[in-house]
């Protein structure tokens, strides 16, 4: 075997080739990040819009145009890639691992979850994006003109190809990549609660690519699944998409959970309360999430059968989640807490998250819900929930994780002025939107009339977006302005979980030597245990990685190609695509790569400079 | 490398395919990817059973179907799975030679059930059922389309394979993939015969 670096010099072709779990990572939270500033600015759009009664700032088609990409680019290229960041940077250093799994994959889940974003994004150029909601009901969707829908669906197919590939991945690492003693009851809630996640994925995604397939065999090839003349339905699309659907939101929850679940007992200077039943209730949260997708379908006609059984499936899952809320309190219950920014977010996700559990649990109230269906109160409800949950979340990751991920602490006073005008401007904007679904205000429309008393609490709304919209800017220019806070980084909070025995960042085969992981919290257990260093399970010795390469983008700009080929029904196109993509998994699949060998003395020398 | 890596079959561990941590990886994720085929699958299996009643105007299941050329289609593919195991055991017991040998004949009855398949497809398109001709028809080649496609590409997978390691012996890298292949090609067997009852048996009898 070789032990050749074969690292480049060139940074850029060094990223390409990437297949660094924590380069990787950084490469989603970019990707999501940029995602994020996109389907934000879509929002305010919307919400200048509506600022108004009768307001044309905008014409109806933009705004269907804005609200679908809205919600599209912050479901599936904002929220998830972001945690997916965080995922890859911290699962393999949580359970004391090298790598992941399959590094390999992991490069090409990233790659299929870009090239598929951007060529969703490409719509903006060719005669408008997809205008028939992030949900995509037929025949709305099926019916829908130009190739705004087309492009949705061969968007979401690449990058829901990335994400399925990113799932496994992760299952795979987590059961077989931990280090000696690291026990799954000894896992950190955050690597528990991402794994459960990726078993939802494998399971939910499925159903999306077949929905999606259908979609586009129907749109392109002439299929009749939802064509009603021709014995059709078009409730099967509704079921596909929220077999999917539902799952999903847990998919975006449970590792934000996760990440309050490393940040609380932290900040509180105490041990989670109720580690085994914070696990559990995150098992029967991924199950349950599975029994209630037809909540989505109370208004449909399923029948008062079929609807109690939902109703009452979906009212059970409060109660694992409350059994987290309860726990989450009880860590904090006479714990020494630390008001840093990352715990004002958990703080604050308590409180905002429980609101929008409680609208949920009113909107499965499935005869209430023939009320709340479709009105503003829906819109408030999901984004208590995902902003209130997972956005929170991921700001609280960001700045308990980024001197890890970076090597400096991010600005503590930026960081309270952007925690308090965020918690304002959020309450502010969405609050108020419980009051005008319960007045009647659809959701999904892109005016309304200046007598139906809508204006001023549309009017508080869009001050509230504002105000968040300032915040989020604070946090970029922190972003540039904290550089300099360099000192105390490899474990600034007096952490508790194995990724803060590391340097920051850390060494880029992680650990010089894997950790022995001796009970749970396994780096606090050494500090006050042990002599506060962690124990190694192997001898000092060369350490195998995986090397780069360009097939994952390769691969990917292949099925970009093809996918315009189906959008344009150019069928050499179609060829030239698949082409590419099948020649690069088969030079893949023919060249072996066993990677290269770090040799011990390189290492001694890392060791020596850190 | 590869051939740097080989080993023979003394050195060879009972296990080959999982005796390496990137051969248990390996194995263990694609049981995970088999887990999310089976959730496609169920989809496209959903799917068809909401619609197969739906034909439209068109010719339905029981106008179509011929029962015994399904049979035969299921008969050879069940002993394609066979040959794999024997290929599998071979492999076990460090035989590189009957390993190709039986997954050659892997891949040659896969091919036939493709070629059958396609002449069934032929078939019902001249008797009038077009992809468009109907709910039925859209959901009826979509499931059986996509299995189509999963055996398709089970065969170049395992031929690449096959022509990739004709030489090199049996190694710790190439037991994985041979292992996966199999894996993969039992499941597309399974699902066939989820397909075979649920398509055939029920467009006939129910
Ligand atoms: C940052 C502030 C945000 C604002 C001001 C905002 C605003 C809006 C507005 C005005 C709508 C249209 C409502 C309607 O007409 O029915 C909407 C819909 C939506 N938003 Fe947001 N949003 C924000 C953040 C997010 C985030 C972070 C996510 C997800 C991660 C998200 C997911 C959605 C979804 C899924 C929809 C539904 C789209 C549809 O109906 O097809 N939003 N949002
Ligand atoms: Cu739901």
């Amino acid at each position: 075997m070789s032990t050749a670096q074969t690292g480049s010099k060139n940074v850029i072709w060094d990223w390409l080739t990437t297949v660094d779990h924590k380069k990787i990572g950084i490469l989603y939270l970019a990707g999501g990040a940029f995602f994020f500033v996109l389907g934000g600015i879509e929002a305010i759009l919307m919400r200048i819009q509506l600022m108004f009664p009768e307001f044309t700032f905008l014409g109806a088609q933009t705004f269907n145009e804005l609200l679908t990409m809205h919600g599209t680019t912050m479901i599936f290229l904002a929220a998830m890639p972001l945690l997916f960041g965080f995922m890859n940077f911290i699962i393999p250093l949580q359970i004391g691992a090298r790598d992941v799994a399959f590094p390999f994959l992991n490069a090409l889940g990233f790659w299929l979850f870009l090239f598929g974003g951007l060529l969703l994004n490409v719509s903006w150029f060719t005669g408008g994006a997809p205008d028939a909601g992030w949900t995509a009901y037929v025949p709305l969707s099926s019916e829908s003109a130009g190739q705004g829908l087309d492009y949705y669906l061969l968007g979401l197919q690449v990058s829901g190809l990335g994400t399925l590939i990113g799932g496994i991945n992760f299952l795979v690492t987590v059961i077989n990549m931990r280090a000696p003693g690291m026990s799954m009851m000894r896992m950190p809630l955050f690597t528990w609660s991402s794994f459960v996640a990726s078993m939802l994925i494998l399971f939910a995604f499925p159903a999306l690519t077949i929905g999606l397939l259908l979609l586009m065999l129907e749109r392109l090839f002439g299929g009749q699944f939802f064509a009603v003349d021709f014995g059709g339905n078009v409730i099967i699309w509704q079921h596909l998409f929220w077999i999917f659907g539902h799952p999903e939101v847990y998919i975006l929850i449970l590792p934000a959970f996760g990440i309050f679940s490393e940040v609380i007992p932290t900040f509180a200077k105490k041990r989670l309360f109720g580690y085994s039943a914070m696990v559990f209730a995150t098992l029967i949260i991924g199950f349950l999430g599975f029994m209630v997708w037809a909540h989505h379908m109370f208004t449909v006609g399923m029948g008062p059968v079929a609807n109690a059984i939902f109703a009452v499936a979906t009212m059970a899952i409060a109660v694992p989640t409350g059994i987290k809320i309860f726990n989450w309190l009880l860590t904090l219950w006479g714990g020494r807490i630390r008001f840093t920014t990352a715990n004002l977010w958990a703080l604050g996700f308590i409180p905002s998250f429980v609101m929008g559990g409680v609208t949920g649990v009113m909107l499965a109230v499935s005869a209430a819900n023939y009320q709340f269906h479709d009105t503003y109160f829906v819109v408030a409800h999901f984004h208590y929930v995902i902003i209130g949950g997972v956005v929170f979340g991921l700001f609280a990751g960001a700045y308990f994780w980024w001197p890890k991920m970076f090597g400096y602490r991010l600005n503590e006073t930026m960081g309270k002025w952007f925690f308090w005008l965020f918690l304002i401007g959020f309450h502010l904007t969405f609050f108020v939107q419980h009051f005008l679904g319960l007045l009647g205000m659809q959701r999904r429309v892109a005016s309304y009339l200046e007598g139906q008393g809508f204006g001023d609490m549309n009017f508080v709304s869009t001050m509230g977006a504002f105000l968040m919209s300032i915040a989020f800017i604070i946090f970029l220019i922190s972003i540039f302005t904290s550089k300099k806070n360099t000192e105390n980084v490899n474990d600034p909070w007096d952490g508790r979980s194995l990724e803060w025995t590391t340097t920051s960042p850390p060494l880029h085969y992680n650990y010089p030597q894997t950790p022995l992981v001796r009970g749970l919290d396994a780096f606090w257990l050494e500090k006050y245990e042990g002599d506060g260093r962690m124990k190694a399970a192997e001898p000092l010795g060369d350490i195998h990685m995986p090397n780069p390469t360009i097939l994952p983008i390769v691969i990917s700009l292949g099925l970009t190609i093809a996918s315009f080929g189906f959008i344009y029904l150019v069928y050499w196109l179609i060829f030239v695509g698949l082409g590419i993509t099948f020649g690069a998994m088969f030079i893949r699949s023919v060249k072996e790569d066993h990677g290269h060998h770090i040799p011990v003395d390189e290492i001694k020398r890392d060791l020596e400079e850190g | 490398m590869a051939e740097q890596q080989a080993s023979t079959y003394e050195q060879l561990p009972p296990n080959p395919e999982t005796a390496t941590l990137d051969g248990r990886n390996k194995y263990l994720g694609f049981w995970f990817f088999l887990g999310g085929e089976t959730v496609l699958f169920g989809s496209l299996i959903g799917t068809y059973l909401g619609l197969r009643a739906g034909t439209a105007d068109g010719p339905g299941p029981a106008d179509l179907f011929h029962l015994d050329l399904v049979f035969i289609m299921t008969m050879i593919l069940l002993t394609s799975s066979l040959t794999s195991v024997m290929a599998i055991i071979n492999m076990k017991r460090g035989s590189h030679k009957k390993l190709l040998g039986w997954m050659w004949g892997t891949v040659i009855l896969g091919a036939a059930f493709l070629g059958f398949e396609i002449y069934e497809f032929y078939d019902y398109y001249q008797q009038g059922l077009g992809f468009g001709t109907s709910a039925f028809s859209s959901a009826f080649y979509a499931l059986v389309g996509t299995h189509g496609a999963h055996v398709l590409f089970g065969i170049l997978w395992i031929s690449t394979l096959l022509i990739r390691y004709r030489n090199s012996g049996i190694t710790l890298t190439n037991a994985p993939k041979f292992n996966t292949a199999v894996l993969y090609w039992h499941f597309i067997d399974v699902v066939w015969v989820f397909i075979f009852t649920v398509v055939y048996l029920l467009g006939i009898g129910g």
